[in-house]
């Protein structure tokens, strides 16, 4: 009885027994489009496969038996005659970071309807995006040129190279497919596609939500990988 | 892109039905047809699966009678029969199936939030359905590592299938998991997002809940597979060390250093134990619902049930190893293993009160799905039962290799779900078909079945107690063994043909309903939820016709006093009915 009074609106709950009667309320439990549910709860499960993949790398880095490498050398970059220990990943991630930024002013622009701005700031962070995919691309070559392979490598134990090349891969296909959806999108914008749909222009927020995601990310990886 | 979708848009907004065999049938973006896609080909592979567990039981039952069953043949049967059971059977049917089918007719919407992904679901699932199949036919067949794939076992020489059939595998596991994440979203949003008008999570039908928390499980849990999954394929193809320990096999060093198989068995059981409860929770869900309608009575304890639910869902992420007792670990984690899993049982043991509660007083009507669903609370219960034993680290020590672990899974998550999928079947059948099936037929069926089973497993307990060993092709000549436990080992195959051999019942009924079955009544059960309240019979395309229904009240208004008939559908409004007890 008391949610058919509660479902016209007479009375109301408090507490977390209102929490609770106002999250079961009619026909939709968050005041937002389905596709940035959907994103919402597909980052949730995607959290848990990255999540597993640190795990298992973590555990794995601590059962070995054999000497991790340094990443301080491992991942030095050599830079005026001197190896400048993290340069690369140093700019890589910066380079991540501003594409963060590019992607929430678009969606801002998104919002204001001003398609030109939001098809550039899309398209920008979309060239960053394949910029760090192509300077991972440089980082992998330059370690498999050193010998770093999956299963083995000169400068300690074999997990290291199987689980870099696992989890920065697993990570680059995020932003590579990424990229692609930036672009898929951006060129609709583009197109004003999104004019003839209600609301459309909250599938840029939706692709941003998958943009700060991967970024957040690269910041664990980047955390456990290179400065552990 | 995008996301104003079919389910709820106005009926004359762009609207085209389908018109084509193909659109209608085949490609169809319709949840009802995705649904039966995924219940037949779920139905199809898992008769594969029955019928590697008649020939285990030959083996088992009449040692060096067969032939053509060597060693070798027998882990592959055993591994490939638990695959499928667990995951391309039970999860595909209860999530993939009934959950494509109920949650939009259940929940009041014209389809789910997103059809196409709905469809690539579907077609994705059957992709890694024949990968599966095509490791029966590749060179050293299927694999024979136990369908739980521990290294170094799984990936090593001397292991059946160790070439491409783990290969496969493993791909096939991954490709599912991709199925399922994109039915799973969809699942979700649709519960979350677009139910009718007056359709409040506390309002929704027990199977609904049981459905949405077990995809929340599913999707929580699955990562955790698909990692291991990858993990083990790198070391399988990659020869990376993840889980593989330095380790000389059959006298020669694969090149292997310094991995964790332990790893393997913690990821693999994180995703393990939830997986019993997505196969669980929609049985739950359902079988509440078939007892409530059967009975003529509210289930006992609605609020209850639902919080039970999502509890039981909670509390399954912190338990998966209680799988891994014989592995060896830290007594203290040994402790909170045990604790939390002997925990789980207090919101279980709720749940099955209150079934027995909703049948306290009801007017039973003992028709099949009632018999089902009654037969699943006896197999549940005693499964459960078990449970409690084996949660034990001293008692699980003993037991865990031995027949008994065989009887109490398949007790609890073998039998019991299919039980509850058969009820379903028979209950929802009227509504998938248009068709009544034959009632004598379906009790004859039920029977055989249930108690076929139950002659199979409980002497299993028995033959765990008497020490004889799990997973062992044949069991030669041991001491500690009575001459009996191979008596009994007879008996049990015989009872395991005969059961299997019961299921055809169920398919003539079927077949015979489609051909020439009476037409039935839109609503046979008087039921009070929507599916049950469509204006066509069985429902088109978009459901609801023109207008979406409108929900006035619980789904468990049955029997309610001062009412003429014994039930109130949820659409009909409060002025023109009392409501009943529930909200």
């Amino acid at each position: 009885m008391s949610e058919a009074v509660l479902y016209s609106g007479e009375k109301e709950a408090e507490g977390t027994e209102g929490l609770i009667e106002d999250w079961s309320r009619d026909k939709q439990v968050f005041g937002v489009p389905w596709g940035k549910a959907m994103m919402w709860i597909f980052l949730l499960s995607d959290t848990f496969i990255f999540s597993c993949f640190l795990v298992g790398y973590m555990s794995a880095r601590i059962a070995t038996t054999d000497p991790w490498p340094n990443p301080s050398e491992v991942f030095a970059l050599e830079a005026f005659g001197y190896p400048v220990p993290l340069l690369l990943i140093a700019i890589m991630t910066f380079i991540l970071i501003t594409s963060s930024g590019t992607m929430a002013l678009a969606v801002n622009m998104g919002y204001r309807k001003n398609k030109k701005a939001t098809f550039w700031l899309m398209f920008a962070t979309a060239i960053l995006g394949a910029s760090f995919v192509g300077m991972q691309a440089f980082e992998w070559s330059k370690l498999i040129a050193e010998g770093v392979r999956p299963w083995e490598n000169p400068f300690g134990a074999a997990q290291f190279g199987s689980s870099f090349f696992m989890i920065t891969g697993f990570h680059g296909m995020h932003v590579s497919a990424g990229v692609i959806y930036l672009l898929v999108v951006a060129f609709r914008v583009k197109n004003g596609f999104y004019d003839k749909v209600p609301d459309g222009y909250k599938i840029v927020e939706i692709a941003g939500l998958y943009w700060h995601f991967v970024d957040l990310v690269w910041v664990f990886i980047f955390a456990f990988f290179y400065l552990w | 892109m995008s996301y104003v979708a079919f389910a709820d848009r106005d009926h004359e907004q762009d609207h085209h039905d389908p018109d084509t065999f193909i659109t209608k049938y085949v490609w169809s973006q319709d949840h009802k047809v995705i649904a039966i896609q995924y219940g037949i080909t779920a139905i199809l592979v898992g008769l594969i699966a029955l019928g590697l567990s008649v020939l285990m039981r030959l083996q088992l039952g009449f040692p060096n009678e067969y032939s053509f069953i060597n060693p070798e043949n027998y882990y592959q049967f055993v591994t490939m029969h638990g695959m499928i059971m667990v995951i391309y059977l039970l999860t595909a049917l209860f999530l993939g199936g009934f959950g494509n089918y109920l949650i939009p007719l259940m929940c009041g919407s014209r389809d789910m939030v997103f059809p196409y992904l709905n469809m690539l679901s579907y077609w994705t699932y059957l992709l890694s359905v024949i990968i599966l199949i095509a490791s029966f036919f590749v060179e050293g067949g299927s694999t024979g590592a136990g369908w739980t794939l521990y290294p170094p076992q799984a990936i090593s020489p001397g292991t059946p299938g160790v070439d491409l059939g783990i290969i496969l595998m493993l791909v096939s596991l991954a490709v599912f998991i991709v199925a399922f994440t994109m039915g799973g979203l969809n699942y979700i949003t649709t519960v979350l997002q677009a139910r009718c008008k007056g359709m409040t999570l506390m309002r929704m039908p027990l199977s609904v809940w049981g459905i949405f928390i077990a995809t929340v499980l599913g999707l929580l849990a699955f990562p955790a597979l698909l990692v291991s999954a990858i993990m083990m394929l790198f070391d399988k193809t990659l020869m990376t060390s993840f889980f593989m320990p330095a380790v000389s096999s059959m006298g020669v060093d694969p090149g292997y250093t310094g991995g964790s198989p332990i790893l393997f068995q913690h990821l693999f059981w994180f995703f393990g134990h939830p997986e019993v409860y997505i196969v669980a929770l929609p049985a739950f869900g359902i079988v509440s619902d078939l007892l409530s309608t059967h009975a003529r009575k509210n289930i006992f304890g609605y609020r209850m049930m639902v919080w039970a639910i999502i509890v039981i869902g909670g509390l399954s992420f912190i338990v998966w190893a209680h799988h891994m007792y014989v592995s060896g670990m830290n007594p203290y984690f040994g402790f909170f293993f045990a604790t939390t899993t002997l925990i789980i049982a207090v919101p279980t043991a709720i749940k099955v009160y209150n079934w027995v509660l909703t049948l306290w007083q009801g007017n039973i009507h003992l028709r099949v799905p009632m018999l089902f669903s009654i037969g699943f609370i006896f197999t549940f219960i005693h499964g459960g039962l078990t449970g409690l034993f084996l949660g034990n680290v001293t008692i699980d020590l003993p037991l865990s290799d031995t027949y008994f672990v065989v009887a109490h899974f398949h007790m609890v998550m073998g039998v019991s779900p299919v039980l509850v999928v058969f009820g379903a079947i028979y209950h929802w059948w009227p509504k998938i078909t248009g068709k009544m099936y034959n009632e004598t037929l379906g009790k004859w069926h039920f029977w055989m079945t249930f108690l076929g089973t139950y002659a199979i497993y409980l002497p299993m307990h028995y033959l765990g107690f008497a020490g004889v060993p799990r997973r062992y092709f044949a069991m030669g000549n041991t001491d500690f063994l009575p001459d009996s436990a191979q008596d009994l080992n007879a008996a049990i195959t015989i009872s395991a043909v005969f059961v299997a051999a019961t299921q055809l019942l169920f398919f003539i009924n079927m077949i015979w309903s489609l051909k020439s079955g009476p037409k039935s009544d839109p609503n046979p059960w008087d039921a009070t939820t929507l599916e049950w309240q469509t204006p066509d019979h069985p429902p088109k395309h978009g459901n609801w016709g023109h207008e979406l229904p409108e929900v006035h009240r619980w789904a468990y208004d049955y029997s309610v006093p001062g009412y003429e008939d014994d039930f109130i559908p949820q659409n009909v409004a409060a002025d023109k009915a009392p409501v009943g007890e529930g909200h």
